[in-house]
């Protein structure tokens, strides 16, 4: 029987000869991260294991990017104790405001995730680097300071579930689509404790920003990450990391891996999907929703707050207004994003349309800050989770979308296909 | 070990920002964290539990977000174990990681609110007082993790290899 990816690439971090699903291993890992809500306790943890020194310092990274820019006297002592262990550790790979943007977004654009690197966060979205052909996956704070203290992390290895994307996407649906449409199928428990490897031709010809949406929302549907073997699309984006060489010669799994499930769709004729209240999994094609008016819209997250999602809002938004008495926030995930969109000419256009246009930050996706909303308002979205109270009041209502759709709804005021006010 | 407390009963999914809402996650104190647990879906939690009692809940609990602050806090209110059908994957290494005890369970249904419960830990045997039913838990941790449950967390263990 031959190997996953995801297997070949826990393999490679131990000592072991093989391993199979349900196996219990501890491996070394390449990175570990962990945020200004994680990593505090983690650093806490650490101490009180009497540990005095990180095992390498070059392989820990912490960002203050939930509640940063400091949204109160707590978080920016919160903030300080990720400088101070930073500076007192000497890792290099903490990114203080200015250079800070959301962890997702920044750690790739940093050249610090690697095809076939074994990466674990202190935050679930870590999955996120699984589009770059690496097995990453969120931990808690406990986990994070062992690896602080002696670069290994049991695993369980789970099983793979693999799904099959054919056929072409239609005009505004993209990776953000095909991610909610499986969450909607599979259920939030469908991958339940498995690896997704996502693959078929869509995939293929899926442009990276695309791909990171949906390897991101993996945990959504309960999975460990969700892998993509890495392709010409993959190494284009990391050709700009001096001195790349992949530690593992084949990143590709073997033709007779196991996998425990295979899901093949033909996504030909996929609308945009919309994940209504208070699941990600409660997902309905755009034009199924009738007239739910929305009082914020927001553009951003380590989803859909890249450079490509920007572009898209940006097209739909030219020119036009949004309506009157809606909140259109916009959130570049990163302050190369940030600048890529001023450059761009992008930042302006939302300023116009009457929109804010926002420092990166997590903020509002996790009820942070840029945008919390009180009792009985309704968000349009391109995060990841709308549970209850997750961007406010327990009274609130989160729909998540991709970023045409949701640009398109801040311009009438309700969730609207993009073709309503755009042609294509 | 037998853990012996009253349940509190919960349905399908609930997610890390129902045990605790982001808002509460600029503090590492797990009382402090404990009197918000359950806040968004269950406002009056913390004041209900007794110390001891246990959550009894469907499947895919702890689902959502990676905050180790969600077992933290459901032992900061006072929670002694939770039982459920099945458990979200980061949630159940945190569990094992900070030493809260968690049993997978498919009969988690004949289980109601309020019910009385006697958890024998090594065997994993469940037995409902209020009932008189017996129920077997399906949760078979190898050595390891076993280890790391008996030394109450992780950092105990690796501080008991290391020093």
């Amino acid at each position: 029987m031959g190997y996953t990816i995801s297997e070949k690439i826990l393999l490679a971090h131990t000592d072991k000869k093989a391993i199979k699903p349900g196996d219990f291993i501890e491996a070394k890992i390449d990175l570990a991260l962990g945020n200004d809500i994680t990593a505090p306790l983690a650093i806490q943890e650490f101490k009180r294991g009497g540990a005095k020194l990180v095992f390498d310092k070059n392989k820990i990274v912490l960002v203050p990017d939930h509640f940063a820019p400091a949204k109160d006297l707590n978080s920016a002592n919160q903030c300080k104790i990720l400088a101070d262990f930073a500076k007192e550790q000497g890792i290099k790979n903490y990114f203080e405001v200015g250079c800070m943007g959301i962890e997702h977004a920044l750690l790739p654009e940093m050249g610090l995730i690697l095809p076939g690197d074994l990466i674990i966060g202190a935050d679930s979205h870590t999955c996120t680097y699984g589009t770059l052909g690496c097995y990453a996956t969120g931990v808690g704070s406990t986990d994070l300071a062992r690896a602080f203290i002696d670069g290994k992390c049991w695993f369980k290895v789970p099983a793979t579930i693999k799904f099959i994307y054919k056929g072409r996407l239609n005009k505004w649906v993209g990776g953000k689509d095909l991610i909610l449409f499986t969450i909607g199928t599979i259920g939030v428990d469908g991958a339940l404790d498995k690896v997704m490897e996502f693959s078929g031709p869509v995939i293929r010809n899926l442009d990276i920003d695309d791909r990171f949406a949906m390897s991101n929302m993996a945990i959504e549907a309960g999975g460990v990450t969700g892998i993509i073997e890495p392709d010409r699309i993959t190494f284009g984006y990391i050709k700009e990391i001096p001195n790349y060489k992949s530690k593992l010669k084949n990143l590709e799994s073997d033709k007779d891996a196991y996998y425990e499930k295979i899901y093949e769709w033909d996504v030909t004729d996929l609308e945009p999907q919309v994940a209504c209240p208070h699941l990600p999994s409660n997902v309905k094609a755009v034009s199924k929703l009738k007239d739910i008016r929305i009082d914020q819209v927001v553009i951003g997250s380590c989803t859909n707050g890249r450079i490509s999602d920007l572009r898209i809002a940006a097209k739909i938004l030219k020119g036009k207004k949004i309506k009157s008495g809606l909140r259109l926030i916009i959130i570049p995930a990163t302050q190369q994003i940030y600048l890529q969109a001023v450059k761009e000419g992008l930042a302006e256009i939302f300023v116009k349309a009457g929109g804010v246009f926002s420092t990166p930050t997590c903020g509002p996706c996790l009820g942070g800050h840029m945008g919390i909303l009180t009792e009985g308002e309704v968000c349009l979205a391109t995060t990841n989770r709308n549970f209850i109270g997750r961007m406010g009041s327990p009274k609130s209502f989160v729909y998540l979308a991709n970023p045409a759709v949701a640009a398109a709804s801040a311009i009438k005021g309700k969730i609207i296909h993009p073709q309503q006010v755009i042609r294509a | 070990m037998i853990i012996k407390g009253k349940v509190h009963k919960f349905g399908d999914s609930i997610n890390t920002d129902d045990i605790i809402a982001a808002k509460y996650l600029v503090t590492t104190d797990e009382q402090e964290l404990g009197k918000h647990c359950m806040e968004n879906i269950a406002p009056d939690l913390s004041s209900r539990v007794n110390k001891g009692d246990i959550i009894v809940a469907g499947k895919n609990f702890g689902c959502g977000s990676s905050r180790e602050h969600a077992p933290r806090a459901l032992k900061g209110c006072g929670i002694s174990a939770v039982i459920a059908k099945s458990f979200a994957v980061i949630f159940f290494r945190n569990a094992i990681n900070i030493g809260l005890p968690f049993l997978e369970l498919e009969e988690v249904d004949k289980i109601q609110d309020g019910d009385l419960l006697e958890i024998d830990l090594a065997s994993g045997i469940i037995k409902n007082v209020t009932k008189n039913q017996t129920y077997k838990t399906l949760s078979q941790f190898p050595e390891f993790l076993q280890e790391i449950i008996k030394q109450k967390g992780l950092m105990n263990y690796i501080k008991s290899r290391y020093v």
